[in-house]
């Protein structure tokens, strides 16, 4: 046995150190010489207060907020990209927006389901579209850049519903034309200056248009709501 | 005579090898005797050493234009890649496509002026997306302006409509082209035609085709009938040109009955659409008079 283990020992020279007995653990002592830093951070995110880790994703979130709503050329949008903002904002559009219910007469405004698929829905298809033509994004980076992008109109729907509780005639409906043409085109200029950049440079503007197509067809929904009476 | 004439086949094939596929390749020759003929003589007369050897090596020759058309859609069809073939243009194509269509010319057909064996998916899927929100919405704004100050009418915005012209027009513009390229390959059948299209040219250019229906959709908001009729007299002439100066090379080779009931076919189906978008979304004229007695204008086109 010691010839083979002298004659092994440059190859498996670590083998030949553990010693196999019941006392020892299993986990405890592999030595994975790349995991480990991870494992102590996995680790330490099951320690730390409820509180912590709902407030470092919640932090996490309000700062591309605050990207989207000041558009510079950060990749920070881009880089840890999160799909709660996208919902949250378009869970809040869709609650507003939701027309007369069902057993009123009128076919009313869009429900739910259809604001929340449109939105879904657009931006998967604006996403397979920049992909098609040759953008370098990535399928869920784009998703959260457009997601995040609806913030505006969102906050044009609040100030709309605010407008509209004080009366319903050509005044508001002029203040509600402009504040939803500024949103939407704030999107659309939010969203193009995160997108821009992975595109190939000849087809920008085929990129773009879709957009800015995507969220007149949301604009044009925030600014024909009117309230059940 | 003949050995020349396959040469010069053989020869304006391997010029534009890169774009050749198997059912344009007819349409490839016609071209380029139309356009380019007068550059690909240039050519062969200045560089008499390699069309010797082409004239030499014929089978060389099929070889690398059998090569190069199968590189361009080499991808199987269940890979990315094969769908990025058909997004291959950039800003600049579109655009010439888009203002070639709303403007067609006697003796200009669109595919092989502008479409050129590089077909696109991306102009007709845009067109017809943009041609529904803007039936959707124009319809719900001439609907608004018609009843604008009556105090009993409470606006709605009628979200079903978006979803019926979506229906209507996806199913035009990707439906009818696979009616008519089946049509086409029958025929090719019975009569050796020319000039024939692949499915992908049928669907772009009725796809471009739609394209002038946009601005004629928005000029419906205006309540007038004659405005309205008048401009989708004028949009339905421009379309269904594009569409017959497209197709009449490729039908009349055929018996004059059956060229003319395809070219017909079109042009109905093409009218059915325009009128019934009309008829649907924007059926309210100009309703002054809500009394009983004596309706003033039918609700209903």
């Amino acid at each position: 046995m010691a010839e083979v283990d002298d004659s092994r020992k440059p190859m498996f020279a670590g083998l030949s150190d553990v010693s196999i007995s019941a006392d020892i653990p299993v986990e405890g002592e592999i030595n994975v010489p790349v995991g480990t830093p991870s494992q102590d951070d996995e680790y330490s995110t099951l320690d730390e207060p409820v509180k912590d880790t709902i407030l470092r994703d919640l932090t996490a979130v309000g700062k591309k907020f605050v990207h989207v709503m000041y558009p510079k050329k950060s990749s920070a949008l881009l880089r840890d990209w999160d799909l709660w903002g996208p919902l949250l904002l378009c869970v809040t559009l869709a609650l507003m927006l939701q027309g007369n219910s069902v057993d009123s007469k009128e076919e009313g405004g869009p429900q739910f389901a259809e604001v929340f698929v449109i939105i879904w829905f657009g931006s998967v298809i604006i996403t397979l579209n920049s992909k098609l033509l040759g953008g370098t994004i990535s399928f869920f980076q784009s998703l959260c850049v457009l997601g995040y992008c609806i913030m505006p109109l969102t906050v044009a729907m609040v100030v709309c519903r605010l407008v509209l509780l004080g009366g319903s005639g050509t005044v508001s409906f002029i203040i509600r034309l402009v504040v939803v043409t500024a949103s939407f085109s704030w999107s659309t200029f939010a969203s193009t200056a995160f997108l821009v950049d992975s595109q190939p440079p000849n087809r920008k503007a085929l990129v773009v248009y879709p957009v800015f197509l995507f969220y007149f067809v949301i604009g044009w929904m925030v600014l024909t709501f009117s309230p059940s009476a | 005579m003949s050995a020349n004439s396959d040469f010069l086949l053989q020869f304006q094939e391997f010029g534009d090898a890169e774009n050749a596929s198997e059912d344009s390749r007819d349409a490839t020759t016609v071209t380029i005797e139309d356009t380019g003929s007068h550059k690909h003589h240039k050519q062969r007369k200045t560089d008499p050493v390699m069309s010797f050897d082409e004239d030499d090596d014929p089978q060389a020759n099929n070889d690398q234009t059998e090569l190069l058309s199968g590189q361009r859609k080499s991808a199987p069809f269940w890979t990315f890649e094969y769908y990025q073939t058909f997004f291959d243009v950039e800003t600049h194509q579109v655009k010439e496509r888009v203002l070639g269509s709303l403007l067609p010319w006697p003796g200009k057909n669109f595919v092989s002026l502008y479409i050129r064996n590089n077909p696109d998916l991306y102009g007709p899927f845009w067109i017809c997306a943009t041609l529904v929100f803007v039936i959707a919405i124009c319809g719900n704004i001439s609907d608004f302006l018609v009843y604008l100050g009556k105090p009993q009418y409470k606006y709605v915005p009628e979200f079903r409509k978006v979803t019926i012209a979506a229906t209507a027009i996806y199913s035009y513009a990707w439906l009818v082209p696979l009616g008519l390229w089946g049509v086409l390959l029958w025929r090719n059948t019975k009569v050796i035609n020319i000039v024939s299209y692949s499915f992908l040219e049928i669907v772009c250019v009725y796809g471009y085709s739609l394209a002038i229906y946009i601005p004629a959709v928005v000029l419906w908001i205006i309540p007038y009938n004659t405005v309205r009729w008048l401009s989708i007299i004028v949009a339905l002439c421009l379309s269904g040109s594009v569409l017959v100066l497209t197709f009449w090379p490729a039908v009349r080779d055929d018996k004059p009955r059956v060229a003319i009931a395809i070219m017909v076919a079109i042009v109905a189906m093409h009218v059915l659409l325009a009128v019934g978008c009309k008829a649907y979304f924007f059926s309210t004229l100009d309703v002054e008079h809500p009394a009983p007695k004596n309706v003033v204008t039918p609700s209903k086109q």
